[in-house]
């Protein structure tokens, strides 16, 4: 038993398309608040219309949608002007400017909604659970053909935000990345911003009344963030971003249906559980994203970590031989010098030896002859940058050595030959060790 | 029609809503009338009840509130200055899936699971959890700030919401009302929980009292307390693991948005009074104080107004008298600044103005003549990008600081003071040439504008040091202008003159 035996096309099947609808709609402009770093903006947005709600009951004294829509809008845009004005005028902190407005807008429409009704009584769980479960409930016939309230809604909204991001995509790009630039190519970057927040609104009121406000908030902030760990390019983040909110629609609502059964329950919030896999595709996407991901990044510093880890030993090798040919060192001694930690000091000597550089026996290690060829490349690289530095970077010699120990890891043979080239030739370096040649001459 | 609508209304809303309706529930009790919109203004019995404490239950609710806010105020005074100020929001949204969690596992152990330590311990948890997976967030991956704690915010919330579906599920633990009993209640907020409230906080203010340098050095320059060996992720997460304590204890007594808006109005109110971060945190705490207090008293004595809406207000009410009125921050003082410097501005320009016309005309030398000579005023127009209104009006202020007289409204000359500071300011404009020429290599051509932008901020000391670094013979007191002046008197058409450059 997992739950789904009870799963209704008719059902289930607009829930999910609500999902999707919304996921895809607000991540379309998420994406854009993601890079402004305005991510909060969606909670703020859902928070502060209360008043406007509050406002258009009042006024025109009914709950059709259309007085109320434009109340919560207007509510919605006015959050972001005053959060702007603060912002702009009093120079506060933009996220503290946010907090100010939004709190305060919430418990003004709390006061102005007790104000009109002093008895309030309501479930709790109906509020937590968000309305999504609903959506197939209240529907309306379009074209003859009977669509769920949300559903008509949504898909309009979505095609404007679609229309939006595709028409002012160049406007939008310029204006999120280099505002000051965009103002000075002559198109408007307030216009821009604040039709932006208008969509925001517009899309946060028409998600929110029909599927809640932690979906909305999820959806703008989400997979936009988790597009953004995936590609560089503005294009296919977009594209990305609807992908994964459509995901996670319908990951989601699967989800809310099958996992509560593993532990012996009925299904649960459908809009949670959207949020909750939206997550974990951040969490995937953060870890194991190709150029940026987390994993990906720390395998890439580890694999340096040891190549210059691999690079040090052999060169340093190469000093001893220098000094006393005699000596032939073992791990403890290489760790000793190198401040190299055990375990990746033995692996990289693993390795070497491995791949012919070292040789080793009873525990001392001897450089090969392509290893000393590879070392003296190294040293050479070093005491040519040490020569440079004092030369023409005017460094004084005690000062060079760590510096030359960084670069010396990045030089090729070209740079090496210019390097050679630029300095007055001489075959010692500042602390008078000999430079090696670049080719063996024994 | 009406309460079937606001309920609607308000369960289309998010829970936090419900966590507001929850705690009026008993305030509002009292009013039968439905549909009755006024606040009744209370008799005299009400006001004196409320402000002598005669009510045990006021007393508490405006003692805890009291102290919530002050402990707020402190803490979200480093928040604020940390630019964290919506950290709180995200932590109290990350709170529920704790909450949920601890309901569940203390009820399917036996325990009562709704006992205030198992959730707290919970919603401590899952903070702390929260906090970690931002910071991790920031520092590991590419993302800021803003989308870590949205992130966070959403997904906890989320996850949380589907925990509570399933534990409304359960059939040992009675659930019902567990959102509400942890998103606070103000209005029946009992003595334990002050006691909780006063505790916990002023633990948070004595912590962050003994870790004041240490938690501003992070404030300011992150970078310096690194440099220093302060172990700067540790005080991080101590000044977060503050924000989560501060952020729970006030969770349960007050809601969810008067706790965040607790953590950031008042420190950002105080902002505007001061630039020394000793006197913002203590003007923070008395503004955290004194808007639970007032926002509580309020809602004791107007029965129709939920007090926790009532404190944010009030904060929000004062955030605005600050921001307007707050000194040296405040929008106004501000403003007054800007026109003192414009006017300055304005009027130095006028003098330069008349003195370079005389001097160009060789009208200098002789007293008698340059402070006879009337200037018309069509030939000032011209040097500067001035509109004839604004001209007016600053030769007006000329006039009535005496620098200036003028005759028939369009011709004027300078008095013998307004020759004096128009030497000096003609001199230190020129000064200020002569270095960008000598010292900066700007060409002569170009300097009139640099200096321009510079001259009049220019201090007493600077001035003597440019003395004595340019003018090596001091034997005039003005010195020649280092390029040509340009006045152009026969094109009246033309907006401004080439030498000059509108300010």
């Amino acid at each position: 038993m997992n739950g789904l035996e009870q799963w209704s096309w008719y059902l289930d099947g607009w829930i999910i398309v609500a999902g999707i609808l919304c996921a895809v709609s607000s991540a379309l402009l998420g994406n854009f608040l993601v890079l402004r770093k305005m991510s909060m903006l969606g909670d703020a947005i859902t928070h502060a219309i209360l008043p406007g709600l509050a406002a258009a009951f009042m006024i025109s004294d009914s709950r059709s949608s259309l007085p109320m829509f434009l109340g919560a809008v207007i509510a919605g845009i006015l959050t972001a002007l005053f959060t702007e004005w603060i912002r702009g005028f009093g120079k506060v902190d933009e996220g503290a400017a946010m907090g100010v407005v939004f709190t305060s807008l919430f418990a003004l429409g709390l006061v102005m909604i007790v104000q009109a009704a002093d008895h309030v009584d309501l479930d709790p769980g109906c509020v937590l659970y968000g309305a999504i479960e609903l959506t197939p409930l209240d529907t309306i016939l379009i074209a003859g053909w009977e669509i769920p309230r949300v559903v008509a809604v949504l898909s309009v909204v979505l095609i404007i935000n679609l229309l939006f991001v595709i028409f002012f995509l160049k406007e939008l790009k310029l204006s999120s990345f280099d505002p000051a630039l965009a103002t000075t190519t002559g198109f408007n970057a307030t216009l821009i911003h604040y039709t932006l927040m208008t969509l925001v609104a517009i899309t946060a009121v028409a998600s929110f009344e029909t599927v809640g406000n932690i979906l909305v908030v999820a959806m703008f902030v989400v997979p936009p963030a988790a597009a953004y760990m995936l590609t560089d390019r503005l294009g296919s983040m977009i594209i990305l971003s609807a992908i994964l909110g459509a995901i996670a629609a319908v990951t989601g609502h699967i989800s809310a249906i099958v996992v509560p059964h593993w532990f012996g329950y009925h299904s649960t919030s459908t809009a949670g559980m959207m949020a909750v896999s939206a997550g974990l595709l951040f969490v995937i996407a953060a870890l194991f994203a190709p150029r940026h991901g987390i994993i990906v990044v720390w395998i890439r510093r580890q694999l340096l970590s040891w190549k210059i880890l691999a690079e040090d030993i052999i060169a340093l090798m190469y000093r001893i031989e220098e000094r006393n040919p005699q000596l032939k060192p073992d791990a403890g001694y290489l760790r000793e010098i190198l401040f190299s930690r055990s375990v990746s000091t033995s692996l990289t000597l693993r390795y070497l030896t491995r791949h012919a550089q070292l040789s080793h026996s009873n525990g001392n290690y001897e450089l090969t002859e392509s290893g000393r060829d590879r070392a003296r490349q190294l040293v050479r690289s070093h005491r040519l940058w040490e020569h440079y530095l004092v030369e023409h970077a005017g460094m004084s010699a005690e000062s060079i050595h760590k510096k030359a120990e960084t670069l010396e890891h990045f030089t090729d043979r070209r740079l090496r030959e210019k390097l050679n080239e630029d300095t007055i030739a001489t075959d010692q370096d500042p602390h008078g060790r000999p430079i090696p040649p670049e080719e063996n001459t024994n | 029609m009406r309460p079937f609508v606001l309920v609607l209304l308000f369960a289309m809303f998010c829970p936090e809503c419900m966590i507001f309706a929850a705690g009026d529930h008993g305030e509002v009790q009292s009013q039968s009338s439905i549909t009755d919109r006024s606040i009744a203004i209370p008799e005299w019995n009400d006001w004196k009840r409320v402000f002598l404490l005669e009510d045990y239950n006021t007393r508490i609710v405006i003692f805890g509130t009291t102290l919530l806010g002050m402990a707020a105020g402190m803490i979200g005074s480093f928040a604020l200055l940390r630019k964290r100020a919506l950290m709180g929001d995200a932590l109290s949204h990350a709170t529920l899936p704790g909450i949920a969690m601890a309901f569940l596992i203390a009820t399917s152990l036996g325990i009562d699971g709704k006992s205030l330590p198992v959730l707290l311990a919970g919603a401590a948890v899952s903070g702390l959890l929260g906090v970690a997976t931002i910071l991790l967030i920031r520092n590991l991956t590419r993302l800021k700030e803003d989308a870590a704690l949205g992130i966070v915010l959403s997904v906890f919330f989320g996850a949380g919401i589907a925990l509570l579906g399933i534990v409304q599920q359960m059939k040992t633990g009675h659930a019902a009302g567990l959102e509400s009993f942890i998103y606070g209640k103000t209005a029946s907020m009992v003595a334990s929980d002050a006691w909780l409230i006063g505790c916990a906080g002023l633990s948070c203010m004595l912590i962050s009292l003994l870790m004041y340098k240490e938690l501003t050095l992070l404030c300011f320059d992150e970078g310096f307390a690194v440099s220093r060996g302060f172990p700067v992720v540790l005080l991080d997460m101590t000044l977060m693991g503050l924000v989560v304590v501060v952020t729970i204890i006030g969770l349960q007594a007050v809601g969810l948005i008067l706790m965040i808006s607790l953590l950031v109005i008042p420190p950002a109110a105080a902002r505007f009074w001061t630039e020394k971060i000793v006197n913002m945190t203590v003007v923070a705490i008395i503004l955290g104080a004194l808007s639970g207090m007032i926002g509580s008293a309020m809602s004791a004595i107007f029965p129709n107004l939920p007090s926790g809406a009532m404190i944010v207000l009030v904060a929000t009410a004062m955030f605005l008298f600050s921001m307007v009125f707050g000194v040296p921050r405040g929008i106004l003082i501000r403003k007054l600044r800007r026109h003192q410097l414009n006017m300055k501005v304005n009027r130095q320009h006028l003098l330069r103005g008349l003195y370079e016309f005389l001097e160009t005309r060789g009208l200098l030398n002789e007293k008698q003549i340059s402070e006879s000579t009337f200037i018309p005023l069509s030939t000032l127009l011209q040097m500067r990008s001035w509109s004839p209104m604004k001209l007016h009006k600053i030769v007006k202020r000329a006039q009535q600081d005496q620098l200036v007289v003028t005759l028939q409204d369009d011709q004027l000359r300078l008095t013998k003071a307004g020759l004096l500071e128009a030497a000096r300011i003609v001199h230190e404009h020129r000064l200020w040439e002569l270095y960008l020429i000598t010292y900066a290599d700007v060409a002569p051509s170009k300097v009139d504008q640099d200096a321009d932008a510079i001259e009049h901020v220019l201090g007493p000391e600077v001035i003597a040091e440019l003395e004595s670094l340019l003018v090596q013979q001091s034997s005039e007191r003005v010195l020649q202008s280092p390029h040509a002046i340009e006045i152009q008197q026969q094109e009246p058409n033309s907006p401004r003159s080439s030498s000059r450059r509108s300010t």
